[in-house]
């Protein structure tokens, strides 16, 4: 069987700094990723990160995956990769991963320790026709025009007016499809005022109070009926129909954690976190004594946040592992624990505090 | 193909491009690019039809987690294909229902 120090299960933005920061003290990593490259939802981003300087504010989210891929090159002898291979099952018993390359290809691995950063999944909302094909996840959406540059319809209706609803928006118009309009259930624009202001600009209507009531079409969607609603969230009577071959759903996301379950971590349900999280020490151990957790699947976040909770699981891991001096290890945790208090400081990191608050742990030793 | 030609922001690295087929037709898309991807650039959105109510699913999460994009592919049914990477001469067809694993028993 193959054997391995580390396995970092996930390769987006928190995998890949675990991998770089386990593998810069030695240990022998191995990072797989279900998709067909590495990078998860950083790739896709062709906006500006916000955050302070030291999370590379200013920086657009693809040009920061291109940086985290050159310090995994840079530690590549530490490091194997593997792509479209998706991990499946954890055997508590004895530790084995079990792992699918591609779609028939199954091996299992034993890892002496675990980081799981496998991220999270979208979220759907009801609505009549919502299977047809037309309605697609916010972040199917990127994939296709981002990645792969396919033209994902012609005109779009977005569901969702959070940070990921406006920013999709936006980058759509930039690829050339039309938004037809973005519909909001609450009274209010959940995302920062800079995005809505951007596609509020180029003329997209924001129905604010709004969702959508059905999806028009036999085969594929070829219309989409929106009904305002009121502060009870129930229908108004106001309707309009529109003309799009796409409904976008940026209805949030939820924590990946099956393989979590399946391993016996204690799990909390946190809605400031936007689902089931895995309890954690300070620095990202479970509750399961070789397994670390990171970014999304830690609870819903940003990516700069994600970034700087791989690096400290990562950190966890090698201290556990016995690699590194001591003190430089405990030195560069204080470093990473400062910058993400200081991502989630004010009032925008209010939510996150407190959810964090709830599935935390002073230590794991009795 | 509908491609997006023009991008502000983003330069496309496209690999070789391939033919393949889809319930029969030929097609082409670029070689280790998603068949999702390369089927919904040829105008392609019903990929599967469910097992007792007949109804059209098609492209969705594209992280191989929802199911909705399951084809059948060289013969072999349930195959994830927003992240199954496309090969020259690919038999891509509609998978109607649950799929039946060929095997000899």
């Amino acid at each position: 069987m193959r054997e391995t120090e580390v396995l970092v299960v996930g390769g987006g933005p928190a995998g890949l700094s675990a991998a770089i920061e386990a593998a810069s003290f030695g240990a022998k990593v191995t990072l797989m990723d279900s998709d067909l490259a590495l990078g998860g939802q950083l790739i896709k981003q062709t906006h500006k990160f916000f955050g302070s300087k030291n999370e590379r504010a200013g920086t657009r989210g693809f040009k920061i995956a291109e940086e985290l891929f050159k310090e995994l090159k840079e530690r590549e002898e530490n490091i194997e990769t593997f792509t479209n291979c998706t991990v499946t099952g954890y055997y508590k018993e004895d530790g084995v991963v079990s792992c699918v390359k591609g779609e028939d290809e199954y091996f299992h691995v034993k890892p002496k320790k675990i980081v799981m950063a496998t991220g999270a999944q979208e979220r759907i909302i009801p609505f009549p026709n919502n299977h047809l094909p037309g309605v697609y996840g916010a972040g199917a959406v990127q994939t296709l025009m981002n990645v792969y540059g396919v033209v994902p319809g012609e005109r779009v209706l977005m569901v969702g007016a959070g940070n990921i609803g406006l920013i999709v928006s936006y980058q759509l118009m930039q690829a050339g499809v039309k938004v037809v309009g973005i519909v909001e259930a609450m009274n209010k624009i959940g995302g920062y005022w800079v995005h809505a202001a951007k596609v509020r600009r180029l003329g997209v209507p924001i129905y604010l109070r709004h969702t959508v009531k059905e999806a028009i079409g036999d085969r594929f969607v070829e219309g989409a009926v929106i009904q305002e609603i009121d502060e009870k969230f129930q229908p108004t009577g106001n309707e309009k129909k529109l003309d799009v071959d796409i409904i976008c759903l940026a209805v949030g996301l939820t924590p990946t954690c099956e393989l979590l379950w399946q391993a016996g971590c204690k799990m909390s349900f946190v809605p400031q976190l936007c689902g089931y999280v895995a309890q954690r020490d300070k620095n990202m151990r479970t509750s399961h004594p070789d397994i670390w957790v990171a970014g999304d699947a830690a609870g819903i976040e940003e990516a700069s946040s994600a970034m700087v909770e791989g690096r400290i699981a990562g950190l966890g891991v090698v201290k556990a592992l016995g690699y590194g001096a001591p003190e430089e290890i405990q030195g560069r945790l204080e470093e990473y624990h400062m910058r993400l208090a200081d991502l989630r400081g004010g009032e925008v990191g209010a939510k996150i505090r407190e959810g964090i608050a709830l599935c935390s742990v002073e230590s794991w030793e009795v | 193909m509908k491609l997006i030609e023009k991008h502000p922001i983003l330069e496309y690295k496209h690999g070789r491009l391939v033919t393949f087929t889809f319930d029969g037709v030929p097609m082409q898309g670029y070689e280790g690019e998603p068949i999702a991807a390369a089927l919904h650039a040829n105008g392609v959105k019903v990929y599967r039809e469910t097992p007792i109510r007949k109804q059209p699913r098609g492209f969705f999460c594209a992280i191989g987690k929802c199911s909705s994009c399951f084809m059948v592919v060289d013969g072999v049914p349930n195959v994830r294909t927003c992240i199954t990477p496309l090969r020259e001469g690919m038999k891509v067809e509609t998978q109607r229902g649950k799929g039946i694993v060929k095997m000899d028993l």
